[in-house]
């Protein structure tokens, strides 16, 4: 316990955070290039059609669309408790998570609400309904886009990170609602098909975990690559940053 | 933790707290809004109204779908397994429109048991099966389709 509390101190630095996604980023990558690279194999070729969706290839669409609508919200859980951590223990570092995760959650977002979009014509028969599983899915877009123009239109960034964690925590709301939707309502969207026991047959479940493992750490990836440009950004006048961007001591601390 | 750290964080949580609490009372006083479509139990208990723009949504009733010889007429029965509702509709329907098959129809209801439908979507279920797996079933007997050739 008293190890996980240094260690938690020790990531508020700026200097000791940097050095350590920059040891982790390597290993990250590179899990998530196998993993996407052998579950787009199992996604794309070695995975039968599903009977009902006209062409049945179709189904495909969902092995990118559900690690997407995961990650969207999952990331933006994230970023409510990074925002918390920063609100309640003044940790600068936690701002600049939220402030990293942001860009990539919404970009999340987009494509589960774009997948969807294109998987819903030729199975529903249509492009948009404004069904609940939607609709809250539409708002979580807007509240990664507002929590983005918002910590821009502050000049100052101690208040500008303030502001944003606010609305960070606050939309944390539209999670649960987002996601229990399908059960608290009837929606067009389908219900639970992973939890569902019986519901997704075993044929389907190997590409749509392994894409879902590997979009998890894609976006760990993403978000520590942001991270890192996000501490240099915020430490542009620290003698340790100044030192690393004229390419001495650090870069090589850190392999 | 410092007390003034606990004070923030009891903040945090209580402020949280509230907040869900009043979306919950308006999420819960908006639900005949927020549901997509009603049932054929709600609408023959009298739930949905009549002569307005609504949808309805459940089955499609196994050797219920007519076809009209010449046009785009369609009539099937829509089934939630305990209630049924005749539907009416002019047009192209989805692919994925089967005996069997979940659909929601946008459109007017004129009685309990009769709706006049100006759009036909269709729903996918919770299921995802491989052709094989359909196949097997085909042979051996649908655990759904006997159930439903009752209605």
């Amino acid at each position: 316990m008293a190890n996980a509390w240094r260690w938690f101190h020790q990531l508020g630095s700026p200097k000791y955070l940097f050095q350590k996604t920059g040891q982790w980023l390597p290993w990250i990558w590179g899990a998530t290039l196998i993993l996407l690279a052998v579950g787009l194999y199992y996604s794309l070729w070695a995975s039968p059609i599903e009977v009902r969706q006209g062409q049945g290839h179709t189904v495909r669409i969902m092995y990118v669309h559900v690690p997407a609508a995961a990650l969207s919200m999952i990331g933006y859980i994230a970023m409510a408790i990074a925002a918390t951590v920063g609100l309640v223990w003044k940790m600068k570092m936690a701002f600049a998570v939220v402030r990293s995760i942001a860009p990539v959650g919404a970009a999340m977002t987009f494509l589960a609400l774009f997948t969807g979009s294109v998987w819903g014509k030729p199975t529903w028969g249509t492009w948009w309904e404004w069904d609940a599983r939607m609709t809250s899915e539409l708002l979580l877009l807007f509240l990664y886009l507002g929590y983005i123009a918002l910590h821009a239109s502050f000049s100052d960034r101690s208040k500008a990170d303030k502001a944003g964690a606010i609305l960070a925590i606050v939309g944390v709301i539209n999670i649960p609602i987002i996601y229990f939707s399908v059960k608290w309502w009837n929606t067009l969207h389908q219900g639970y098909s992973i939890t569902e026991k019986g519901a997704l047959n075993p044929a389907f479940q190997t590409p749509l975990f392994l894409m879902l493992a590997g979009i998890y750490l894609l976006f760990a990836a993403l978000v520590l690559m942001r991270l890192r440009a996000e501490i240099v950004l915020r430490n542009q006048k620290s003698r340790w940053v100044i030192e690393w961007a004229s390419g001495k001591t650090l870069e090589r601390g850190e392999s | 933790m410092k007390a003034h750290r606990r004070n923030k964080l009891i903040a945090i949580i209580g402020g949280l707290l509230l907040l869900s609490g009043a979306v919950a009372l308006i999420l819960y006083a908006l639900s005949s809004n927020i549901n997509h479509f009603y049932p054929p139990t709600e609408v023959s208990q009298g739930k949905a109204p009549l002569n307005k723009t609504i949808r309805v949504g459940g089955l499609v009733a196994y050797n219920s779908v007519k076809r009209a010889d010449d046009g785009l007429d369609v009539a099937f029965t829509v089934t939630d397994n305990q209630s049924s509702l005749q539907v009416q509709y002019e047009g192209i329907l989805p692919d994925l429109f089967k005996e069997g098959q979940g659909v929601i129809a946008e459109g007017q209801l004129i009685n309990k048991t009769q709706f006049k439908a100006t759009k036909v979507l269709a729903k996918h279920d919770e299921k995802y099966m491989p052709p094989e797996v359909e196949q097997s079933l085909e042979k051996y007997g649908h655990p759904g389709k006997s159930k439903s050739t009752e209605y």
